[in-house]
């Protein structure tokens, strides 16, 4: 039950990193650590105790081991992150670029 | 079989794009009109073959719960008919006004790709492909936000992508209890063992899942990416994310997890309708307050999505009929608007209402059709936003449901009180201003009569014997859970 609770002081972690920083670097890296918490909730809920990992080979037993389809979700999710991940550096960047400034306090045409 | 078809031919041509077009964007303009005509013709034909029976496709040789499904009922169907309708047109309009941006086939190519993840989102049986899906036509949207190249646009596109990754985040988290929770990700599947799970950790669930997909769809205490996305992406993208993307991403998903899989408890109908009213009120006091005329645009998308909410609130067959049928006008008709605020925006060179004035001389197709637009959104007879609202407001009373129907009648009277103002100072005013930009050309005059024209010819749904062919099976779709399981799992 602690890894849980562990788990989602991570994801509130990142949440008040997104909420609260005002450099553009540092939200991109908050929004990481939350989706690297989503992630990890994935991976614990597969995961049973003193399972193996999930290969079927003469003399396993299927019932030993953990759940390997999160493992599959996880891996696409982390696939998507990078996506995402990259996406926001390079408006950073392009933001960079027009205003001088990674600080959002200063990067606001738009109101209302 | 057809429904692979409706993610794989814009997944094609969008990487096809890619590879045939050198610097001109010509071979993708005719690439991309040509892939979104057929879709839209096989999703008609489509529509009108799930009117009867509806369609399941199973992605592998594996049984159901192993595999991936692809699942058509009437209500898909519906959806797919509206994304590509909407898309053909606001193709027609990108032709000169992305050329006046710049001429590039990496538009064509995010479009199809935007297409590409609607249609999976709209057809998925399965919830983690519809969050695969999902992130596809966030993706693009997220880039599209930011064609324009200009400082507010990189603006509102960041704002979006961190407020739309944490949803996802949470939609992930989501999926992940589901998971654990029924030890299967298809959704036909869960919406059987639903009543046999502790309510419990179906509630939490339901939780998780308006909060996610309602900041998706913009939902008033979720809304704040939506003023400024919607307000700073091109006009011909800005009617497709206010149009379809935030119905195909929020409203449709909520309609599908709450109607056909999780079903509606008491508690989240009062929710909703509580949503919904904000939703009405407050994007309609907003609105008033806006002199840009893409923002009042998008802050009357948000008030117009409160509808569709207050409707899947009150529950009732009438209602999911207003909210299916307000689903379809609203595209329409915030389509035209866009298309309007566009053409204006190119012909003159600005977006505020204080700088615009007399257009009818200058402009005669846009103020006219600005006119039918204004009018179908404020709900006026004959005109197709009319009957839904008033197919939500006779709903709402029929269920005694007295409060949301007053809300309703005031969303109503507030809109026509705005779109007023955009009357007023944007088409009717007293000055001529002096054009800068180029003429309005005839694609986009051709794309606004389309719709303005649909404004019209969409209200012969309501009529008794059409409405029983069209709209009735959607709703019965809808409604009939056991229906979707059977259809999931029957085979």
């Amino acid at each position: 039950m602690i890894i849980y609770v562990l788990c989602f002081i991570l994801l509130l972690v990142g949440l008040y990193g997104v909420l609260t920083k005002r450099d553009l670097i540092k939200i991109i890296l908050s929004l990481s650590i939350m989706e690297y918490s989503a992630n990890l909730f994935l991976i614990l809920f597969a995961y049973r105790q003193d399972g193996v990992f999930a290969i079927l080979s003469k003399g396993e037993q299927a019932a030993g081991m953990v759940d390997p389809l999160p493992q599959a979700l996880v891996l696409t999710s982390i696939v998507i992150e990078l996506g995402i991940t990259a996406m926001l550096v390079a408006l950073a960047v392009r933001l960079y670029q027009k205003y001088n400034t990674f600080d959002i306090t200063k990067i606001r045409r738009l109101s209302g | 079989m057809i429904l692979p078809y409706f993610v794989v031919i814009p997944l094609l041509a969008a990487f096809l794009i890619s590879l045939i077009s050198g610097k001109k964007d010509n071979w993708a303009i005719i690439l991309a009109i040509i892939s979104i005509l057929s879709l839209l013709i096989i999703s008609i034909v489509g529509f009108i073959h799930a009117l009867d029976n509806n369609v399941l496709y199973e992605l592998s040789d594996w049984d159901i719960p192993y595999t991936i499904c692809l699942v058509m009922d009437s209500f898909t169907a519906f959806m797919l008919v509206i994304i590509h309708l909407i898309a053909l047109t606001s193709l027609i309009f990108s032709i000169s006004y992305i050329r006046h941006l710049s001429r590039s086939w990496k538009y064509y190519s995010l479009f199809l790709l935007l297409i590409a993840g609607m249609n999976g989102v709209v057809l998925t049986g399965d919830i983690f492909n519809l969050f695969v899906f999902m992130e596809i036509a966030l993706f693009s949207a997220y880039a599209l936000v930011a064609y324009g190249n200009r400082s507010e646009e990189f603006e509102a596109s960041f704002k979006y992508a961190v407020m739309g990754s944490i949803s996802s985040t949470l939609i992930l988290i989501g999926v992940g209890i589901t998971y654990s929770a029924f030890s299967t990700l298809t959704l036909g599947k869960i919406a059987e063992m639903v009543p046999e799970t502790s309510p419990a950790v179906v509630n939490w669930l339901r939780a998780i899942f308006v909060v996610g997909f309602g900041l998706k769809a913009a939902i008033i205490p979720f809304h704040a990416w939506l003023p400024d996305a919607h307000s700073s992406a091109p006009a011909p993208i800005s009617s497709m994310l206010s149009g379809v993307l935030i119905k195909a991403l929020g409203v449709y998903v909520i309609i599908r997890l709450f109607f056909s899989v999780f079903g509606m408890p008491a508690t989240f109908s009062i929710l909703f309708k509580v949503l919904g009213s904000l939703s009405i009120l407050v994007a309609s006091f907003l609105a008033i307050n806006q002199w840009d005329i893409k923002r009042l645009l998008a802050y009357s998308s948000i008030s117009q999505i409160g509808f569709i909410v207050l409707a899947l609130g009150i529950h009732t067959p009438l209602a999911v009929m207003g909210a299916v049928f307000h689903i379809l006008n609203h595209a329409i008709f915030k389509g035209l608007l866009f298309y309007n605020s566009g053409s204006v925006e190119m012909y003159l060179g600005t977006r505020d209402l204080r700088k615009m004035g007399r257009l009818s001389k200058l402009m005669p197709v846009t103020s006219a059709t600005a006119m039918i637009g204004t009018l179908s959104v404020s709900g006026m007879p004959i005109f197709n936003g009319f009957f839904s609202k008033l197919l939500i407001i006779l709903a709402a009373i029929q269920a005694g449901a007295t409060y949301s129907a007053i809300i309703a009648v005031l969303g109503s009277v507030l809109t026509l009180a705005y779109f007023l103002k955009f009357q007023r100072y944007g088409f009717l005013g007293n000055d001529e201003p002096s054009p800068e930009g180029p003429k309005v050309s005839l694609g986009m005059k051709t794309a606004m009569i389309t719709l303005a024209v649909l404004c019209v010819l969409t209200s012969i749904l309501i009529i008794p014997g059409i409405r029983e062919n069209v709209l009735t099976p959607v709703v019965d779709d809808i409604i009939n859970k056991a229906g979707y399981i059977s259809l999931v799992l029957g085979g």
